[in-house]
Formats: structure tokens, sequence, C-alpha cells
């Protein structure tokens, strides 16, 4: 089917046969002939954000508890610069991403003009691919591209930049065929020898384990299903990278919590003394191999992943399984079921014990207090709140985001959303608006810290006026504190610039924009408020006070490796208190 | 271990470098050798030589030719991440699948007069070099070759009055009847 149109109908007509239903952006300039054509018709909703990094943020939210391509739309020069963070976000994270951004006339390109920078230029190290579309008649078809390689392969973000003039200009509109891309047709079937080699070597494996990310996600439910099915037939234990957490139940017994620098004792600890290794859409990032030369040093490692570049990157692996997580992961439950291995079962004994004793360690304990609500206790409170609820949790960055990995517990995929590869403070309202968007009617919480939320504080605006009953939980202890942390374990307690000095009112804050503010200070009365967050069908700010001095416990310190964590009840908390001079304690 | 405070672990294993030369065929669209270059840049991995040309006009393909040194796992990040680019077609590590055939063309610019004159024409005859251009008091030499004769003949033109070198960087192909 081709027709003439304009190349903002263009771009309207390619996102309806792409299937999008809403978009996240900011009009200007240089975008006005594609929101006028918004407009004029009703399939695609437009999401009015209050910063462009917020669209960004906001469609990887959407993307991330969908398993849709995010898509956003912002204009020229400030437009597309504030995306780029969102953008470089959704390329660590692996998030499907279709970015619209306005460009000025083709004759100005290059001329400094009003609101132009190089986009293209800009974006292309933080893309899968990037566009400048010159001419209306490449237009329809660069967009299905477009849409192809933001969800194909490992997913990512793109960027379309579409000059006014060709915005404006009449072309011909082709429908999204099903066309082999001229180079781009990543593998998603794995090697079966390989696999079968991995089966091999698994049913061999006296301690196994599974270490499995974000790809699992990224596969669709039916990977996590059959990732359980894996776990179920095998029996071995299983941990997850930060981006992983929902693919394997946290409620499941073969679940050791999530490993790396936050990670849980147990996790870490079968890690480093395993003898088979099978990672599973994971990409052995510096935040989970901690040392690199003493990272599981006895193990054979497996690893399952469709991006070849990830492949021998930060470690080396024995044998390399190219392709989608859900096809491999299949393949390998239908060889293992087939080859029905016998196992040592003494030797499979002896590492669950193994295990068992690790887990008595219970690493994220913490001393609790009846005078301040202790973050984690907060997080604990919160989690049984939602219980029975259909809930998605988005974060910031910082020590309230790994409490809420430790202490939030996922049984499904995409209900989880957060800034792991980027590390993006400010990230988590606007996804948790995305996500909002994508389910309405379902409880949608930003687990924040009080310094990470103002980053893009203005995006309760966009909840307010969406009429989107998000819910922002902010542990407020007054500091940066994973810088905080982070100075009084390395840089002899000198807390540079790390204590926010002048908080805004949150309760008031939240007024202020026409949402609901609730602020909790005891623990006792932390139970009671959480249920009136729950039960307002409002966007809510909630200023959770809790101990200012808390820190994030196990850890494992730098340069150190898995088997030399940091217990919290390594470090007591009078060491910490005391690295606070007695000037600070006034100010807290 | 005196290693400075940081949230990273800052040590990491010395391997030993070598030299490879990577054959790279990619859609001659805008930007593509920004892409390529970016990477490089982008990831720390370093650039030797190359060089660039549209190779099939009909079919829009260009071709890079890089030399690059890095350690054995960093040469096969640098292929997986350039196959990873949209527009390239495909990635060929000349080095690692054989002998591959190498050449370099050079010009260079000697002045002078006199016996160093005389000298700098016999040696570049020796070398089989070109005269492409000369005056009086000078020469413009050209010269293919691999980069060790390249780099010789610059060496002994050195004394006799060089005062300008332009070369192209490496073009390769791999041996036999086998298109890449």
């Amino acid at each position: 089917m081709s027709r003439e149109l304009t190349g903002a109908g263009i771009v309207l007509q390619a996102l309806k046969d792409q299937g999008v239903e809403h978009i996240f952006g900011y009009p200007g300039g240089a975008v006005l002939p594609i929101y006028d054509e918004l407009f004029q018709q009703d399939d695609v909703q437009h999401i009015l954000v209050r910063q462009e990094g917020g669209a960004a943020h906001a469609a990887e939210g959407y993307a991330r508890t969908t398993g849709k391509v995010g898509v956003v739309l912002v204009t020229s020069g400030p437009g597309a610069t504030n995306a780029v963070t969102g953008i470089t976000d959704a390329l660590m994270d692996s998030i499907p991403m279709v970015v619209i951004t306005g460009q000025v006339p083709t004759h100005l390109i290059g001329n400094d003009a009003f609101q132009e920078c190089d986009t293209v230029g800009i974006t292309r190290p933080c893309t899968k691919h990037n566009w400048l579309v010159r001419d209306v008649n490449d237009l329809a078809r660069i967009m299905h591209e477009a849409f192809y390689v933001a969800r194909s392969g490992r997913p990512g973000p793109v960027v379309v930049d579409i000059p006014k003039d060709v915005q404006f200009a009449t072309g011909t509109y082709v429908g999204p065929k099903n066309i082999r891309h001229k180079t781009y047709n990543p593998q998603v079937k794995g090697d079966l020898d390989r696999i079968r080699a991995a089966v091999d070597l698994m049913a061999q494996a006296k301690r196994p384990i599974l270490y499995t990310g974000g790809g699992v996600i990224n596969s669709g439910p039916a990977a996590s299903q059959l990732l359980r099915e894996l776990v179920e037939v095998t029996d071995f234990p299983i941990t997850s990278t930060l981006m992983g957490l929902g693919a394997y139940p946290a409620s499941g017994k073969n679940w050791l919590g999530m490993l790396g620098m936050h990670g849980t004792y147990e996790a870490n600890m079968a890690m480093h003394d395993c003898d088979v290794m099978v990672c599973v859409g994971a990409r052995f990032d510096d935040r989970i191999t901690g040392r690199i030369d003493a990272f599981a040093p006895n193990a054979k490692k497996i690893h399952i992943d469709i991006d070849p570049s990830s492949i021998n990157k930060n470690v080396r692996v024995d044998i390399p399984i190219i392709g989608d997580v859900g096809h491999v992961l299949e393949d390998m439950v239908r060889l293992w079921r087939a080859s029905a291995p016998q196992r040592d079962k003494k030797a499979h004994d002896d590492w669950w014990g193994k295990i068992r004793g690790w887990r008595g360690r219970n690493s994220l304990a913490y001393r609790n207090s009846d005078s301040v609500i202790m973050p984690q206790y907060a997080i604990e409170r919160l989690y049984d709140a939602c219980k029975g609820k259909e809930t998605y949790i988005s974060t910031e960055v910082g020590q309230h985001q790994m409490w809420a990995a430790q202490f939030f517990h996922f049984d499904q995929p995409n209900r989880w959303m957060t800034s792991g590869g980027l590390g993006t403070m400010g990230y988590g309202m606007p996804a948790a608006i995305g996500a909002q968007i994508a389910h309405p009617g379902k409880l949608v919480i930003d687990i924040a810290g009080d310094a990470s939320i103002l980053m893009n504080i203005q995006e309760l605006s966009t909840a307010v006026q969406y009429r989107l009953p998000i819910k922002v939980f902010i542990l407020n202890n007054q500091y940066m504190g994973m810088v905080r942390q982070w100075q009084q374990l390395l840089h002899g307690n000198r807390m540079s610039e790390s204590y926010m000095e002048s908080l805004p009112d949150f309760v008031k804050l939240a007024e202020a924009y026409g949402a609901v503010g609730i602020r909790a200070q005891t623990p006792q009365e932390l139970d009671g408020k959480i249920e009136e967050m729950i039960a307002t069908d409002h966007p809510v700010i909630f200023d959770c006070r809790v101990a200012a001095l808390a820190n994030c416990f196990p850890m494992i310190p730098s340069g150190k490796a898995h088997n030399e964590m940091l217990l919290g009840e390594d470090v007591a908390d009078e060491e910490i208190e005391n690295a606070i001079g007695e000037e600070g304690k006034t100010l807290v | 271990m005196n290693q400075p405070a940081s949230a990273y672990f800052l040590q990491h294993a010395e391997e030993k470098a070598v030299t490879h030369t990577l054959s790279v065929l990619v859609d001659n669209e805008p930007g593509v050798l920004a892409r390529v270059i970016g990477l490089f840049s982008g990831r720390g991995y370093n650039i030797d030589s190359l060089t660039v040309s549209e190779t099939e006009h009909e079919a829009h393909l260009s071709r890079i030719t890089i030399v690059t040194t890095g350690t054995p796992m960093v040469l096969e990040q640098i292929k997986h991440q350039l196959e990873r680019l949209i527009p390239v077609h495909r990635v060929h590590d000349l080095t690692a699948e054989g002998r591959s055939l190498e050449r370099e063309l050079l010009m260079v610019k000697v002045a002078g007069q006199g016996e160093q004159r005389v000298e700098a024409l016999r040696l570049a005859d020796a070398f089989r070099a070109q005269v492409i251009d000369a005056t009086q008091t000078h020469f413009v030499f050209e010269l293919t070759g691999r980069t060790s004769k390249i780099e010789q003949f610059i060496e002994i033109m050195q004394p006799l009055g060089l005062v300008e070198i332009a070369r192209t960087g490496i073009a390769a192909v791999a041996r036999g009847p086998e298109p890449m």
C-alpha cells in the first residue's frame, strides 16, 4: 500500500502501522508539523512531559513494563540534547526506544540556525543507530527500519532526525513490509552443538550456578517461564543482576538473591566457589564481577547472549552461545530433559549445604529501631503492603535503589524499572509515569531518594495532568546517601558536598503541584501512612524520614573479590556515626 | 597493593598487544566513517592506519581498511563492535585469516641540488619509485609497497632533502581466489 502524504503524515501513519498507542514528548518549533498532525487524529495518544529528559525516561518505563518499543517526540537543539541522558540510559540497559527529533530545515543545517544542533552527531555513540532524513521519500522506510532496529537483537534506542522542510514535503508512504534488513539480522537461534556441550558441562557440574540478567526480561515472558523450567529440572541455585530481578521469582526455593557489589553473601560466595557458571543474558559488568582476576576462579563459564560483543568482553568464557535467551533456553531445557542426566547426588547436596551455610549469615540483616525508621524496614513494610497487588516499582539511583533491590521482592518479570547501567538519578518518577500510562489502575511506585527525586521533580506536574496515581516513596535521609557511604569508606569521612542542606518540604511541594503529600516520621505510624498512600487515587509524594546515617550492606569494596564482602555487622554503627563530626550531627 | 580509593577496580592485567589488519565492508552512506572512527575513539581502541573508499558504486558499498593494535581480547571486541554497527556488512580480520596482501602508496617531496639530488634519484630508482613531478630544485616521488618498504624509503630520503610526506595508509586484500 503506497500513497502520498506529508512528511508529518508519514510519521503518524508509520506510528499507527507500528502499533504505537502512546508517545511521550514536548513540542517545539522544529516539530510543529508533526504536532499538528498529532492533533488531528485519535489513534496515538501523546503524553506531554515537563522536560524532554522526562519523556525519554517515561518511554523507558513504558517499554520496560510492556516489552513494547517506547516512543519519544522532541524538537531540535535543546529538545534533542535534553533527551540524550535518557537515550544513553536506554542504550546501557538495552531498552527498545524510537526517538523522533525535529531538525532545522535542510538548507539551514550547518549554519548554526536557531535551535540547531548536530543531533545525529551527538547521538551517534549513544544509539544503536540513527538517521537524518533528507528526502521525504526515505521517511517511511526509515521509520519502519527504526522500529525494527530498536526491538531486534539486543534492543536499544534509535534516533530519527527529521528536518522541518521534510515534515512539510509530500512523499510516498509505504507500509511496514516484512523485509529482511540488508545488514542487520541478529541470530536468535543458538548453535545446537554448543548448547549440547553446555548441557553436558552442566550435567557434570558439582557446584553449578545460574547467573541471569536483563536479557531474560528483554527476551519476553516466555523466556522467564523457560528459565523457571530450567531451574526446576536442574535444581541449580540461581542469582540475578539488578536488571534481571523478577525473571525467576524471589519466592522460589532456588533463589539466592541479587549478586554483585550490594548482592547477598550467598549469591556472591556461590559465584566465587562455583565450578560451572551459566550466564544467561547478563554481561559481566564491573558491579557484578568485582575484582576481575579473582572472579569465579575455578569455574567453567557458559554465556548465553544475543550480542556477540558481550562475549569475552570482560571475562573469558568457555562456551559462548550467541542467540536469543528464550530460543536458547527452549533448546537447553529440551536437551536436558531428553538426556535426563545422572547427577552426582552427593556433590549436589554438599553444594546446597554450603549455600545454606552462607544463607545462615543473613547478610541483609540490619539493626532495627523503635525511634527512627530504618530505610530497610521502610522497604520491607512497603513490600508487605503491596503483596497481592499487581505492583510496578521504579527507582532512582543510590542507596534507596540497592535497598529496593534487596528488600522488595519480585515474582514476575517486567515489574521492576531501574537505571542499572548508566545509573541515572532522576530516572524513577518519569519511568513510573510511563509504566502507569501502560498499566492504568495498577499500583506504580517510584522508590526514591531525597537527592535523586529533585533531578526530575518537574514530572510530578505530568502525573497530575494525566491523573496518574503514581506513588513516589522517598527514603529521605537528607544525604546523597551512596556518595556519603563511599566518602565514609574511601575518602577519610570527608563528606564533600554530599549533604542536602536545603531540601524542600516534600509534603508542601506535592500540594503545590496538586498532588498529595504524606509524611511518616516514626516506625509506629509507617504502616498506616503506607496504607493511606496506596489507598489514595492521586499522585502521592511520600516523605519517609529515615535514619540519616544508615549505610547499604553487604558490599564488595572496590578492588575486592566476591569472597571478600563487607557485611553490615562488620561495620559498627558507632564507626559510621563517629565518621560524622559533631558539627555535622547538629545539622542532621 | 597501593591502590587509590576508588569505586572502580583500577588494575588490569597486561596482555601483549598485537597488530592486525581489518577489512570492513560498509554501506556508503553519510556518517558511516564517523560511526567507525567514533567507535574506536569512544572505546579507546587504537587506529594505526585507516583507509576508506567506495569500492562498489552500484551497490553503494565502501571498504574501510583499519590497522589496529590491541590484546587478542580487545581485537576480538573490535571485530564484534564493528559488526554491531548497523551499516556494516562484513568484518574480516585479514591478519587472523592468513597472510594478506598489504600495500601503501607514498608521495614524497625531496628538495635539493647537486650531489644530494643525484643520490635521491639514484635511490628512488633502486626502490622503483616514480618521479611524478620535478623542477631543477625538487622531485616528487611516488612509491607503492608494503609499509616496511615505505618506511625504509622515507628514512633513506630523510638526509637527502625530504621536505614533505603524504601517504595513503594501508589497503589490503586476502590472497587466493575467494572474495571477502
